[in-house]
């Protein structure tokens, strides 16, 4: 297969970014999307990436950087915006799990990093993650010392509990929800982490003061409102239901009414 | 014994060795312990459940990953489960039980001490995930589930769907999230040490890249934990994700941390076969597929054919004409065999010209059997996400023709040599998890990696580390701007330039895939005297070449890809080597290390406890210098050695 890949450069944060097109050919259909940027990548580097040759305005900006790493749709690494959705146009599926197969042969594919105000470009397709872990730190856990838990069993959990709670723990963290609301929320992310832990005994105790600190992070950094659009649900590899977010809402005004 | 592996391993009967240590080593005091600081490098299920531990009780920690969160770290990628020796199920499991198994499991290469000491703690990991909010896999009743793995008779097997290290991993980040909020741990995402800086001969920081900026810093402590995970990326194409790298332990060997047997590593029988060239990674298919899955290949070579030419697909082989070569082979287990077990006996078929794609790699794993016996639902219930991943790469679905599979490099048994305490040859250097070489023998079992992590990193370093950490309180913090950082900073400094002024032509991962081919080729499945010779010459070869050939695009001074991955390929170099000159040294078949030269009539490994009943742990002694061993023999005083059997 070729295809002809329209792919968004920027040397760094500060930077203006801008597309650049390349050609590729030989690709089987078997190939993953990531694969065949890696083929690309290879192309890129034997092409030739002097840097001087690139500040007199030379096509070629060197190999794409793209974050990436366990290749098989769990680590919530890769974060490509392609031809207009969020981990490209297969469904329910990281980037890394997307296969050329899905694509016409011959066809222009343009390739973008996530674009949202929580997530600053870092280089090329690689942005900024850390507010996410910013949110969990805010509250995303259980207060619980090494050594100090009871036995597993005491703690009696329902098999539907537990899988309920289960589908929300699904969530990998890599941002297509922002990436793909047009208010660049992150109320998936955060209601999948709420919601996980308020389905189990264990999350109670701290569940109002977690929905809130959660919460009041998500706006602190820039964050967008949540106005069930519903698309971080359509565009979330691992198929998280905005029910979640249902949840996390009941959660943050039991809270606020216990004020 | 060498005198310069003193393995700490304490008196006594088995079941209190480790109880007795608790006791007798030192504490340290809660006001001293705020004045101590540790690097914990890695945040795997070791790296940020030792971290979220050490800052709970008090120490100052700093922790540094390559990723751009903790949360991404390769132990996210465990499938099945995680190991617990709680008998919940009434099966007569108990600690000795896990023990025994992780023993036999390793083909008798592990210690003893270590072992009994992970078994024992297993049944703590799983109070504590619990208590974490880890959503386990639940009966009707409320009661935790548990399922079975390869190499053992009873089911103590925990899990969470098929992602059970993902949900280990998010409750060891949760916890070390809420360290981070309360200030006792300090995250460094996107660094990546490249050098460990060691003063009056103890651990006293390390050389981190940041690698957003590019600039060299530096960092100081009074101890460091290398929880790195292992160096099966040597081979290129593995199930392990594609930062996944052995530098960090390849940098603790060059400052003089043993490296023990470098050559034990897991290959594993159940992934996805390799599709062509293109490809740069290898998906693992569960192994707790294989509690369902029957594997076969045809009985007949014209099946075999038309398989290959398309002409029929696997579910139109008649049962009669299908061999179900484990069950056939090993009727005691069958499809559970051990890993090194089933890799070799998939690769025996295949060398026999039985395999069914093709390549000729790749052998069935059919579930058309379970479905009938357990209908649509249970097995979806089962491993639903395990069939839409394969169907998702493969474009065939389960449900209608058995999986293709083949043995891939999975898991690296060998590491840092560590003493019972998880500290290195070199002071105040602490290596833990899948970068240790301690429990796991010549093969580990499914479902022990994330035990060993979490054991390690809540409940052993932490306990452990005290002891040296008790004579160092009144020393100050680190300065770094000492010589020794210097030098260390200066040294990182000339292998960067060095890399940019090479300007050759090839790109990194073009040579990385030449390095993968002769490891695979000579260091993989079975190895010989004449093979592993040949590997020795042509990496060193290929290393020369490298020098000489590669093309690293870009400056230090940004995010630069390329510069890691060349960083990454210079220690495979240093790795495949040393793996290469310990398997020839290890002249004998054992776990998942098989020499041609010592089998059995039937093919069966055949290990020599006469000559080889040790650790073999390789010092350093200068580039271009062949490397010094120096032997830990392993005494089993508790159980007696057997030939594995895995028939009856």
């Amino acid at each position: 297969m070729e295809f002809n890949l329209k792919i968004w450069r920027q040397k760094n944060a500060k930077a203006k970014g801008h597309f650049e097109t390349y050609h590729i050919s030989g690709i089987e259909e078997d190939a993953s999307f990531l694969e065949m940027l890696d083929i690309l990548n290879e192309q890129l580097v034997r092409e030739g990436n002097d840097p001087v040759a690139v500040e007199r305005g030379c096509q070629s900006s060197g190999p794409v950087s793209f974050d990436h790493d366990c290749r098989e749709g769990i680590c919530g690494a890769c974060s490509l915006y392609i031809d207009g959705r969020a981990h490209g146009p297969d469904d329910h599926v990281t980037t890394c799990q997307l296969f050329m197969r899905h694509f016409k042969d011959g066809a222009t594919i343009t390739v973008e990093p996530w674009r949202s105000a929580g997530f600053p470009v870092i280089k090329d397709l690689v942005v900024d993650r850390t507010a996410f872990d910013k949110i969990l730190q805010a509250g995303g856990f259980i207060s619980v010392r090494t050594g100090a838990a009871q036995d597993a069993n005491n703690i009696l959990i329902t098999h539907d509990q537990a899988e309920e709670s289960m589908d929300a723990a699904a969530c990998v963290g890599c941002g297509a929800c922002v990436a793909t609301c047009k208010n660049g929320s992150a109320m998936l992310f955060v209601a999948a982490r709420v919601s996980s832990l308020a389905l189990l005994p264990q999350g109670r105790p701290e569940a109002k003061r977690r929905a809130k600190a959660m919460v009041a992070k998500m706006d602190e950094l820039g964050f967008g409102n949540c106005t069930n659009t519903r698309a971080c649900e359509l565009e979330c590899p691992k198929g998280i239901s905005v029910e979640h977010i249902a949840r996390l809402n009941r959660e943050f005004l039991k809270a606020k009414f216990s004020d | 014994m060498s005198d310069k592996l003193i393995s700490k391993i304490p008196g006594g009967p088995l079941e209190n060795k480790w109880k007795k240590h608790q006791s007798e080593i030192h504490l340290v005091s809660p006001n001293n312990k705020r004045k101590l600081e540790i690097i914990v490098v890695g945040t795997g299920l070791g790296g940020a459940s030792a971290a979220a531990s050490l800052g709970e009780l008090g120490y100052n920690v700093k922790i540094f990953c390559i990723s751009d969160s903790p949360r991404r770290a390769h132990s996210i990628a465990a499938q099945g489960g995680i190991n617990a020796a709680k008998n919940y199920q009434n099966d007569n499991d108990s600690v000795y039980r896990l023990f025994y198994d992780t023993i036999k499991g390793g083909d008798y290469r592990a210690r003893e001490a270590n072992v009994y000491r992970l078994a024992e703690v297993s049944a703590a990991i799983i109070d504590q995930c619990v208590a974490q909010g880890i959503p386990f896999a639940r009966e009707y009743g409320g009661y935790l589930a548990n399922r079975s793995f390869g190499g053992v008779q009873v089911s103590r097997t925990f899990y969470a769907r098929g992602q059970t290290g993902q949900q280990l991993l998010l409750g060891a980040y949760a916890s070390l999230n809420k360290e981070i909020a309360a200030g006792t741990v300090k995250s460094y995402p996107r660094h990546e040490m490249l050098d460990l800086v060691v003063v009056n001969g103890e651990a006293k920081g390390i050389i981190a890249r940041n690698l957003v900026t590019g600039q060299l810093e530096r960092f100081g402590a009074h101890a460091v934990v290398i929880a790195t995970g292992g160096y099966g990326n040597t081979y290129f194409l593995s199930t392990n994700a594609m930062n996944s790298n052995g530098s960090a332990a390849m940098q603790c060997y060059r400052k003089g941390a043993f490296f023990a047997n470098p050559c034990f590593a897991q290959i594993h029988p159940t992934c996805i076969p390799v599709h062509g060239e293109q490809q740069c990674k290898l998906t693992l298919m569960s192994e707790s597929l294989r509690n369902d899955g029957r594997i076969w290949v045809p009985k007949k070579k014209e099946d075999v054919e038309k398989l290959r030419k398309g002409i029929i697909k696997g579910s139109q082989v008649p049962a009669e004409d299908r061999d179900y070569y484990l069950e056939r082979r090993y009727p005691a287990f069958g499809n559970l065999v051990p890993r090194d077990v089933a890799s070799r006996a998939a690769k025996e078929r295949c060398d026999a010209g039985f395999g069914v794609n093709t390549t000729g790699k790749a052998v069935f794993l059919d579930f058309s059997d379970a479905i009938n016996r357990l209908g649509h639902q249970k097995v979806a219930e089962r491993y639903g996400n395990l069939f839409d991943m394969y169907e998702k790469i493969t474009n065939v679905s389960p449900w209608e023709e058995p999986m293709q599979i083949y043995p891939a490099i999975h898991y690296t048994m060998g590491g840092i040599w560590v003493d019972y305490n998880l500290m290195t040859t070199i002071p105040g250097l602490y290596a833990i998890g899948e970068a240790n070489f301690s429990d796991h023998g010549g093969n580990r079992l499914g479902a022990s990696a994330l035990m060993q992590g979490l054991a390690d990193g809540y409940f052993i370093l932490p306990v452990t580390i005290g002891d040296y950490l008790s004579k160092k309180f009144a020393e100050p913090k680190t300065d770094t701007s000492i010589k020794e950082f210097d030098e260390a900073e200066k040294a990182v400094q000339a292998r960067i330039d060095r890399l940019f002024s090479i300007k050759g032509k090839e790109p990194v991962d073009a040579i990385h895939k030449k390095l993968g081919n002769i490891m695979w080729e000579y260091v993989g499945m079975a190895r010989d005297e004449k093979g592993l010779k040949t590997a020795i010459k042509e990496i060193r070869e290929l290393k020369e070449y490298f020098y000489k050939n590669v093309k690293v695009t870009g400056t230090q001074f940004e995010f630069n890809q390329e510069l890691e991955k060349a960083l990454r390929l210079e220690d495979f170099f240093q790795t495949g080597e040393l793996m290469a000159i310990d398997a020839l040294n290890r002249n004998e078949s054992c776990g998942g290390h098989f020499r041609i030269e010592s089998q059995t009539e039937e093919g069966e490994a055949k290990r020599d406890d006469a000559n080889f009943m040790h650790v073999a742990a390789w010092e350093y002694k200068g580039e271009g210098q062949e490397p010094e061993l120096h032997k830990e023999p392993l005494n089993y005083e508790f159980i007696e050695v057997k030939t594995r059997n895995y028939k009856d």
